[in-house]
């Protein structure tokens, strides 16, 4: 009986003392813990208003929408497109396609995640994965209908581009730096030249080019379709990207791995593929993590040269008559989207960098 | 044999061109710039413009843009990415939480989102000119964007007596850069403060030359003050945040880069903490942010580009409407591509000569 009070008491004070040391420590602090208390009070209330309370989730059409606007948000229009903004224009009857391709990629972001799972094995677990997405995709064998891919869209599409964006872009990142640290002068120059020039440009300039200049440079006969023309746009500009976290990397060594790799007699190639590279890409992780969180967000940038990604199908969506004039829902929910994969994201490339500071790496390399 | 493969690789290449252009009639090179625009550009900067202008002047017009929106961000971003950096370090919970949601948020959303998100907002949600909003006196928020109050310069007025003092301030300015090289700081400094209010007073002479300008509502919209379109609001607001938050960021890891030391030998010294930020932590924080923030920089005049998709006309824009009308696609990206070269290339310039000014004298640590 008498302990329980005692108990509640030094929490209370506990409690009490955490706040005093960082809400109240002085009087500015004091002030400015007020006056965020104050526009919180004042603006989350109305937010969660608008956002929840007064908001039309569902509704057979537009028209509650319409009387609640400004007061209420309008969830009611994602309720209505989400199958056209999760799918795009794939044949309605064969969704469940697309849907099983999203979750076999997002098993295989996770198990590329997981860090016992680094090793070669990881590449075959991809090879097959990819295979089967793009058996699901295209369809045509195991009796699945044939789907053009000018028919693919909405996140999928988003997904793959930045998938296959990356892992296309990776072995020609590692030739890239590779180049801009060659002892060749023609080697390094187109090396630098090309990182420098990709670096220096917006990629909307880079995807017009694919769109408008692409065709100009191939013979006449052969054409590419509009989406491997962006995928190769975009490609081109992450390599660039990537290559400069590759030779980040490469740079974080020691120079004693280098002249202990030229002691043993190794040869250039045997030199960087058993030495130097497994050592620099490691040490790259987070930051080639980063790139691709960057990456993953820059193929929004497709909606403009029109490609049906997660963000067109959104656009397109509100360009319905009956849906127009609810673009801050629509944009609020990409919003939501996007940050649903690049938050998890950013988070495991913090906590890497955290463990690899914490020691593996430093002491991976001072051990041998 | 790479030099021979490369050359090859360029030689197929611009022989496939040559062909294909020939094919769909398309003459190549710069003649075009010279041709009549014919379209109209919703915002002009610094030069006027209207559609009989030529294509080179279109050109101008688009880079004036794409400038303006940049020089505007790239101050703001950086002092607001200055602020929620420190207050993400700040001693009190609430501020530090929150400018840490603030940074969470906006750096895992795509730009191209915030800024589809805020130009719908401006054009959604906020009213007609007839009811705007005034936040401030003045200033008017309406789906028209914003106006505001600016001071213009009457040229009347500029009477000869204005120019001379325009002139002796301007002396005195370099005088007292002159002068601070030289180590005689303070007492030019008193001089010169001293010597404001004789300036003001000549200005007062005169007559002032400079009057407020402010925005009134005519008809449906606002005439005078100055204004900004919702798309220029809009990619400015987005370019902003976003770029602020990843300033946060820098702002953030260049303190907490800086020895443990140096925090208490300022506390021991008895500054206070503001002081200590200030004058020992800051400029010692501020060798380590310089070369990501020029890189953040660089983004932003890259990520203005973004404009095209909610149809602000800048340098990117311009020129891929160019580019469809008259079908000249491997000169306008070359137009492109140069200019955001030689934008990237001076800026990176600019911030190497500052970087190598306030680097450490002396040998590498």
């Amino acid at each position: 009986m008498s302990a329980t009070p005692i108990f509640n008491a030094s929490r209370h004070l506990k409690a009490l003392r955490w706040l005093r040391a960082n809400l109240f420590s002085s009087l500015p602090n004091t002030l400015a813990t007020l006056c965020i208390f104050y526009f919180v009070l004042k603006f989350l209330p109305s937010f969660i208003d608008w956002a929840f309370i007064r908001a039309i989730w569902d509704a057979p059409d537009a028209g509650p929408c319409r009387q609640a606007q400004g007061a209420g948000a309008c969830w009611a229009f994602i309720a209505d497109k989400y199958r056209f903004i999760m799918f795009g224009t794939y044949p309605y009857d064969q969704h469940w396609r697309p849907a099983l391709a999203i979750a076999v990629l997002i098993a295989l972001y996770g198990t590329s995640a997981l860090r016992w799972m680094w090793r070669p094995r990881l590449a075959i677990v991809w090879l097959a994965g990819l295979g089967a997405i793009g058996a699901l995709m295209w369809g045509g064998v195991f009796g699945l209908s044939y789907v053009d891919n000018g028919r693919w869209g909405g996140l999928i599409l988003t997904l793959l581009l930045s998938t296959f964006g990356i892992a296309f872009a990776f072995p020609l990142s590692i030739l890239l730096a590779l180049g801009r640290r060659s002892a060749m002068p023609l080697i390094r120059l187109t090396s630098v030249a090309y990182i420098e020039l990709i670096r220096g440009v917006p990629l909307i300039s880079l995807l017009f080019m694919a769109s408008v200049m692409l065709p100009l440079f191939l013979p006449g006969g052969i054409s590419i379709d509009k989406l491997l023309r962006a995928q190769i746009a975009m490609i081109l500009f992450v390599a660039a990207y990537l290559a400069e976290v590759v030779r980040g990397g490469m740079q974080a060594l020691p120079p004693g791995q280098h002249e202990a790799a030229q002691a043993l007699g190794l040869t250039y190639w045997r030199e960087h593929c058993l030495v130097i590279l497994p050592q620099a890409l490691r040490i790259a992780i987070p930051p080639m993590v980063n790139t691709f969180i960057g990456f993953f967000k820059d193929t929004s940038l497709v909606v403009i040269i029109g490609l049906f990604d997660l963000l067109t199908t959104i656009k397109v969506s509100l360009n319905e008559p009956a849906w127009t004039g609810f673009g801050v829902e629509a944009y609020l929910f990409a919003a939501f989207a996007y940050f649903l994969f690049c938050y998890p994201m950013s988070r495991y490339s913090q906590s890497l960098e955290r463990g690899l500071a914490r020691g593996s790496v430093p002491s991976m390399l001072s051990d041998n | 044999l790479l030099a021979a493969a490369v050359g090859l690789g360029a030689w197929y290449i611009v022989s496939n061109t040559a062909h294909n252009l020939e094919a769909r009639g398309i003459a190549s090179g710069f003649q075009f710039l010279s041709r009549e625009a014919g379209f109209e550009i919703s915002e002009t900067t610094f030069i006027s413009y209207d559609a009989t202008s030529t294509y080179r002047r279109a050109i101008a017009v688009g880079f004036l843009n794409t400038f303006r929106v940049a020089a505007f961000g790239i101050v703001i971003a950086t002092a607001l990415g200055a602020l929620i950096g420190i207050a993400r370090l700040a001693r009190n919970w609430l501020l530090a939480k929150l400018a840490a949601v603030y940074v969470e948020l906006i750096r895992n959303v795509p730009l191209l989102v915030q800024l589809f998100f805020w130009y719908a907002i401006i054009t959604e949600y906020l009213p007609a000119p007839g009811d705007a909003l005034n936040p401030l006196p003045g200033v008017f928020l309406s789906n028209r964007g914003v106006v505001f109050p600016i001071p213009r310069v009457d040229p009347l007025h500029l009477s000869p007596s204005v120019w001379l003092a325009i002139a002796l301030a301007s002396g005195l300015g370099c005088a007292s850069a002159v002068a601070r090289r030289k180590g005689l700081k303070r007492g030019i400094g008193v001089g010169l403060t001293a010597l404001a209010p004789v300036l003001l007073a000549l200005l007062f002479v005169a007559g002032t030359p400079v009057q407020m300008s402010y925005p009134e509502l005519v008809g449906f919209n606002f005439t005078g003050g100055g204004a900004l379109s919702p798309e220029f609001a809009a990619l400015l607001l987005g370019l902003v945040l976003y770029t602020g938050a990843f300033i946060a960021e820098i702002v953030r890891a260049g303190i907490l880069a800086v020895e443990r030391g140096q925090f208490e030998a300022a506390h021991s010294l008895g500054l206070s903490r503001w002081q200590a930020m200030r004058l020992v932590i800051l400029p010692q924080a501020l060798r380590a942010m310089l070369p990501p923030l020029t890189s953040q920089y660089l983004n932003i005049t890259k990520n203005s580009s973004l404009a095209v998709a909610i149809g602000y006309p800048d340098l990117v824009s311009i020129a891929n409407t160019i580019i469809n009308q008259t079908g000249q696609a491997i000169e306008g990206i070359a137009i492109i591509m140069l200019a955001y070269l030689t934008v990237s290339l001076t800026l990176s310039a600019l911030m190497n000569w500052y970087n190598r000014r306030v680097a450490l004298k002396g040998g590498k640590p």
